[in-house]
C-alpha cells in the first residue's frame, strides 16, 4: 500500500487493538501498512480534527481504580431546554458521557442520559443529585440505572477481525 | 482483585495521557520530558499499568458512527430468564457493552453494525429471538463524549471508598 491508498477502514483496524508498547509505535504500525510514518500520524491527525477520533490516549478501567459505583443517571427534560442544558450537564466533572436520545411513546420518556462514576453509591447518588439541582424546573421525572453485572464490554470491531477485549 | 497501588509516575500519566497523547515519532519519550523522566520510565509504568489491568489499552477512542453505525438499546427481561437472554444477545458479533442495570428495563446494549440497515437488522433478530420488549434509543446528539475522566487521588475518596 502506498500513503495515497491508506484508508481509514484499514488505520481503524491496525491500531483497534491499541498502540504498540515500543518507542516508536507509529513507525511499527505504519511498517504494518506499509505506508509512511507521517501518512499514519497525518490521518490521525486529521481523524481527531474532524471529530471521527475523540481523543487519542490511555483507556483506564474506572472500575480498577475504585470507581465502583457506575450509573446511567436519564431524565425527561423540557424539549425546547434540553440542548442547552445538556451541554451543562457535560461539563460537569463526573460526568463522562452525556447524550441526548429520543422517546419511545409508551415506553420511554427519558431524553437526556448522563453516564456519571463514583467510588460509592452515596458518592454517585450526590452527582445525580448535582444533576438534578441543575435541571431546575425544565426536569420533569429522572432516574438512576446502575450497573449490577458487565455482561460482554468489547471494543468497535471491524468485519472480520476478532474482538478487541478491554478489561472490564 | 487486589487493590491498586499507583506510582507517582503512573497517576501523572493516567492525568495528562487519557487524552492529547502525542502524534510525535517518540510519544513516550515526549510525555517523559514532560513529566521529567525517562523514556524508559514511561514504558516500563504504562506496562505496569496494563499489567495492573488500570489502563487497557492506548490508542484512539472512535466516535460513534465514525465506523458504521450504532445504537443503544434494551430489553425487559423477566429476572428467571435474564442469563438465558444475556447469553442470546451476547452471542451477536455486533453487541458489546451488555450490561445489567437494576431497572424494569434491565438489560442494555450496544449494537454496532456496518450501516443503519444491518444494525436494525440485528436488533430486529434480538426482538425475535428473545420474544421481549425492546428499546431502540441511537444517539441524537452527544455533549461530552469519553473525552478522558478526572480521577480522584486524594485520601479523602479513598475513605468514602472504605466506608462504602
Amino acid at each position: 500500500m502506498t500513503d495515497a491508498h491508506l484508508t481509514d477502514q484499514a488505520l481503524i483496524a491496525a491500531t483497534e487493538g491499541g498502540l504498540p508498547l515500543t518507542a516508536t509505535p507509529y513507525a511499527e504500525i505504519a511498517t504494518r501498512l506499509g505506508v509512511s510514518e507521517t501518512a499514519v500520524t497525518d490521518r490521525l491527525r486529521a481523524m481527531l480534527a474532524d471529530g471521527r477520533i475523540r481523543r487519542i490516549g490511555a483507556v483506564p478501567n474506572h472500575y480498577r481504580l475504585g470507581y465502583t459505583a457506575n450509573g446511567m443517571t436519564v431524565w425527561d427534560v423540557a424539549d425546547d431546554r434540553v440542548m442547552d442544558l445538556g451541554a451543562a450537564v457535560g461539563q460537569l466533572p463526573f460526568v463522562s458521557h452525556c447524550y441526548l436520545r429520543p422517546r419511545v411513546p409508551g415506553l420511554w420518556s427519558y431524553t437526556l442520559f448522563a453516564m456519571v462514576h463514583g467510588r460509592s453509591r452515596a458518592e454517585t447518588d450526590a452527582h445525580a443529585a448535582a444533576i438534578r439541582a441543575l435541571l431546575g424546573d425544565a426536569l420533569r421525572a429522572g432516574e438512576i440505572l446502575y450497573s449490577t453485572r458487565v455482561l460482554k464490554k468489547t471494543g468497535i470491531r471491524t468485519a472480520g477481525r476478532q474482538p478487541v477485549k478491554e478489561t472490564s | 482483585m487486589a487493590p491498586v497501588d499507583l506510582s507517582p509516575l503512573e497517576k501523572s500519566l493516567l492525568d495528562i495521557a487519557q487524552r492529547g497523547f502525542p502524534l510525535s515519532p517518540r510519544p513516550y519519550a515526549t510525555l517523559a520530558r514532560q513529566l521529567g523522566t525517562t523514556e524508559d520510565a514511561v514504558l516500563a509504568a504504562f506496562r505496569s499499568l496494563q499489567t495492573q489491568g488500570v489502563v487497557g489499552r492506548i490508542g484512539a477512542v472512535w466516535a460513534q458512527g465514525a465506523v458504521g453505525s450504532s445504537c443503544l438499546a434494551a430489553l425487559k427481561v423477566p429476572p428467571a430468564r435474564l442469563d438465558a437472554v444475556a447469553a442470546c444477545v451476547g452471542a451477536h458479533p455486533e453487541v458489546n457493552h451488555n450490561y445489567e442495570r437494576d431497572h424494569p428495563w434491565n438489560l442494555w446494549f450496544v449494537v454496532a453494525a456496518r450501516d443503519e440497515a444491518a444494525r436494525e437488522a440485528v436488533l430486529d433478530s434480538i426482538a425475535a429471538e428473545t420474544g421481549l420488549p425492546l428499546l431502540r434509543l441511537p444517539m441524537e446528539h452527544g455533549h461530552h463524549l469519553d473525552l478522558g475522566f478526572a480521577i480522584d487521588w486524594s485520601p479523602s475518596a479513598a475513605i468514602k471508598e472504605n466506608r462504602a
